[in-house]
């Protein structure tokens, strides 16, 4: 009656079909820039390609999550400024770079609690609750710098965005693991089960004993330290933390989840579509660059495909009972 | 049968879902002038049969013929203009609107095109609830009221839609008494105004008051129909089961053990106003009274759903503290909420996470599930009801309603409480399921668990409890012994023609 292999994510066939649609859409994009352009199809690029989503990817991870409970979190770009440079002016202080990387990642946590409580404790929908903590956050990054960009850090911790271990940048490895303990942590642990079913029934979840106020506060951390951490190898790469680091981020991360079939609506989707949403729109990006679109347009047209992709995959899926 | 030509033609209708074959070969008449009941367990097919008719979903096969010519009803938009309507189960309003907004939602008058001319809809309304006797302020907002109330405007809704054929499913599942005769009422003068309906119901009491035609389904095919008089309650039974059901209430004798949960002096607002009770081991207890006495405000106390404004619990002897449903789950104390649908389900998710969502936190180690054990329990627990589903992974969403309300049974019954409150346990269920959940009840307290049913019908208040209480406007107003109670005598003290002291 039952297989005894326990499946990891909530997943049925429509689900399936989504995600093959959204790979199906993913191929012809490589397909169709191959065609155009004999630079798109070449080892280096690929690997620029991976580099390019591994920023945009590990916020996604924590985003993922945060829509997953029916929530949204807009404060990611200004939570990951705050974090970068509280860490990086530690650097620079003179503080060992290891004091500076935790206290970036525990201020991304920290404000993604308070983010978290403000919606448990004082109930302001998650919407209004995060683009307070954005606006917040960037006002506090741009007194903490006086709108200066801190430079000149240290090349032990430089070595997060541009050291290459057996062959494969840092940031990619990095990713990997984010995802991967993210994926764990939805699929096996108690919490991620939690999540699934806050999101899928909040007053439900209540009834059965789900601690929703702890999970809610969680997700909300973990899309902080996500950010947090992206940025910390964005600044490491590009060694300058500026003020106005991470701005809209929030918009591409959202649109990778969405795209990767996540519903907004909660309860819904994983990590395997957020990373091909991920990488998607990274893919997009780097055609757009390869074939020299204007930047105009590049806006334009990305939407454009973005929107396609989710109408394509919406009609490889059979219509629900 | 006053037509000679079938208001509506069923021809060798099918309709398959991945892993179902829910309608196979259905050829069915239905003739204006005629109440056709359709009965049939939950996940029969009656509400496939109904959504084929309603252009919800398409056919597989088959022929659809109105007043014999024939048909696609490719949307319910299109079952609307062929004037089909349908009263569904799941109530279809919109909360946030007004009950006149609901009524005219999508055709409100309109005032120089594009403004909604308010006072004319709103007229338009009461004139709608004035024809049926439905006496609900038109300018309430649908949130505000209660389930019968909405079940009301959800009819006057449909029957606003000057429909030639009606099919109403499960339309009195949350109606009191007296709403049911009205709208049973407004039924038969429907009927005799050459509307043809049809009538979905597990009660096989109403059925059998009220049809002119009964038509059987299970397991997808249509078993049987003809004249009402041709078939006997028990016959239906045995045609909808494909089985004997020797007894509707099975109840086992237990023996009632030491008290349990003892709450004392209850309040909160209007709807719980100083409440004391017992439970005792062994014993099933029957909460009785009309919608909106209380009953479910108070089983929400109790579990922690909702905190009291003043009074005290206790379990086993110890005054306890219930801040939340986690505090009450720790206590022993479970509860099946009266909507299975908005507080009961994860609809999304699999039936693995659905009966095993309380084990979750028992059964995993250092965070990570043991999905090997959870698997097992909640195995052995949905084979012990009778759950029918291909596996443990599939969604909810996808079962009927009867094995829905088992899933929701079964997250208790994996945890073992000491108390467990059941608000409307077999609301929307087949006969079927229905006994087996009273078996099951039954089974429960003789193994020495304490039992609070809440229930609307009183064939199962009396078939089920060992002790019954009845609440009226906030208070508990009387306490029965299995042996002197009555329809009557409950009735009564429901409707405040009679007090008796509680003791507790």
């Amino acid at each position: 009656m039952t297989s005894s292999q326990p499946v990891a994510l909530p997943m049925d066939r429509r689900a399936f079909v989504q995600r093959f649609g959204l790979a199906f859409s993913f191929l012809l994009l490589m397909l169709a820039l191959t065609l155009l352009s004999d630079r798109f199809l070449t080892a280096a690029n690929l690997i620029n390609i991976l580099r390019q989503a591994t920023i945009n990817g590990i916020v996604s991870v924590g985003m993922t999550m945060v829509i997953l409970t029916g929530g949204i979190d807009l404060s990611v770009g200004s939570v990951l400024a705050l974090a970068v440079t509280v860490g990086a002016s530690l650097m620079k202080q003179g503080q060992p770079v290891g004091l500076a990387v935790v206290a970036a990642l525990g201020l991304g946590a920290l404000l993604g609690m308070i983010n978290g409580l403000m919606i448990t404790k004082a109930r302001i929908p998650p919407f209004i609750a995060t683009l307070g903590m954005l606006t917040v956050a960037r006002g506090l990054t741009l007194m903490y710098t006086q709108g200066q960009p801190i430079t000149g850090l240290p090349a032990s911790f430089r070595w997060i965005g541009t050291g290459v271990v057996g062959g494969i940048p840092v940031p990619i490895l990095l990713t990997a693991l984010v995802f991967l303990a993210g994926w764990v942590f939805l699929s096996r642990t108690r919490y991620g089960a939690y999540i699934y079913l806050l999101g899928d029934n909040p007053t439900a979840a209540r009834l059965a004993g789900v601690p929703t106020e702890r999970i809610t506060v969680l997700v909300y951390a973990i899309s902080g330290f996500c950010a947090a951490l992206a940025g910390l190898i964005l600044v490491a790469r590009l060694d300058s933390a500026q003020p106005i680091i991470g701005q809209g981020y929030e918009f591409n991360a959202i649109a990778a989840v969405v795209v990767g079939g996540t519903s907004f609506a909660g309860g819904e989707g994983g990590l395997g579509g957020t990373l091909l949403g991920a990488l998607l729109i990274e893919t997009l990006n780097n055609g757009l660059n390869l074939l020299n679109v204007s930047p105009l347009w590049e806006q334009v047209v990305k939407g454009v495909v973005i929107a396609l992709a989710l109408l394509l995959y919406k009609a490889f899926s059979p219509p629900s009972r | 049968m006053t037509e000679t030509i079938p208001r509506l033609r069923l021809e060798h209708v099918s309709k398959a879902f991945p892993g179902v074959q829910a309608v196979n070969d259905v050829s069915l008449e239905v003739y204006g002038g005629e109440i056709l009941a359709l009965v049939g367990e939950n996940g029969a097919g009656k509400s496939t049969l109904m959504n084929l008719i309603n252009g919800v979903v398409p056919l597989d096969s088959g022929k659809i013929y109105l007043d014999g010519q024939p048909v696609t009803i490719d949307s319910p938009r299109r079952a609307l203009e062929l004037g089909i309507t349908m009263i569904h189960q799941e109530l279809a309003l919109i909360p946030q609107l007004t009950v006149g907004q609901n009524i005219f939602l999508g055709r409100e008058p309109r005032r120089w095109r594009f403004w909604i001319d308010w006072k004319r809809l709103y007229a338009q309304a009461q004139a709608e609830l004035d024809r049926l006797g439905i006496e609900v302020p038109v300018q309430a907002r649908v949130a505000d009221l209660s389930i019968a109330q909405r079940q009301l405007v959800e009819i006057a809704k449909a029957l606003s839609y000057h429909a030639r054929l009606i099919a109403l499913d499960e339309p009195t599942s949350a109606l009191t008494e007296r709403e049911t005769e009205t709208l049973f009422r407004l039924v038969r003068a429907l009927r005799d105004q050459g509307v043809a309906l049809i009538y979905i119901s597990h009660r096989l009491e109403e059925v059998f008051e009220l049809a002119d035609r009964i038509a059987v389904m299970r397991d997808g095919q249509l078993v049987a129909v003809g004249p009402v008089q041709a078939f006997t309650p028990a016959e239906v039974v045995r045609l909808m089961v494909g089985r004997e059901l020797t007894e509707f209430f099975p109840k086992v004798p237990t023996q009632r053990g030491e008290p349990v949960l003892r709450a004392v002096n209850l309040r909160a607002g209007r709807e719980v106003q100083g409440v004391s009770l017992e439970l005792y081991r062994g014993e099933i207890v029957g909460l009785a009274g009309l919608v909106g006495a209380g009953r479910t405000n108070l089983a929400r106390l109790l579990f922690g759903a909702d905190r009291p404004e003043a009074g005290e619990i206790w379990m086993d002897g110890q005054r306890v503290e219930i801040r939340s449903p986690r505090d009450a789950i720790r206590l022993g104390i479970g509860l099946v909420p009266e909507d299975r649908k908005s507080q009961g389900l994860f609809l999304g998710q699999s039936v693995r996470f659905n009966a095993g969502a309380g084990l979750l936190e028992r059964l995993s180690r250092l965070g990570f599930i043991d999905f090997r054990r959870i698997n097992q329990v909640v195995k052995t627990i949905i084979e012990r009801l009778r759950v029918r589903t291909p596996s443990l992974n599939q969604r909810v969403r996808n079962l009927s309603g009867g094995n829905q309300q088992k899933v929701v049974i079964s997250r208790w019954l994996t945890l073992n409480p000491k108390v467990l409150i059941l608000d409307e346990p077999t609301r929307g269920v087949d006969v079927g399921a229905k006994a087996e959940i009273h078996a099951l009840m039954s089974e429960l307290a003789a193994q020495g668990m304490a039992i609070l049913m809440i229930s609307s019908e009183l064939p199962e208040i009396l078939g089920v409890s060992d002790r019954i209480l009845v609440m009226r406007e906030g208070r508990l107003v009387a306490e029965f012994s299995r042996e002197e109670a009555t329809q009557d005598l409950i009735m009564q003290a429901a409707t405040g023609q009679l007090e008796r002291r509680v003791a507790a």
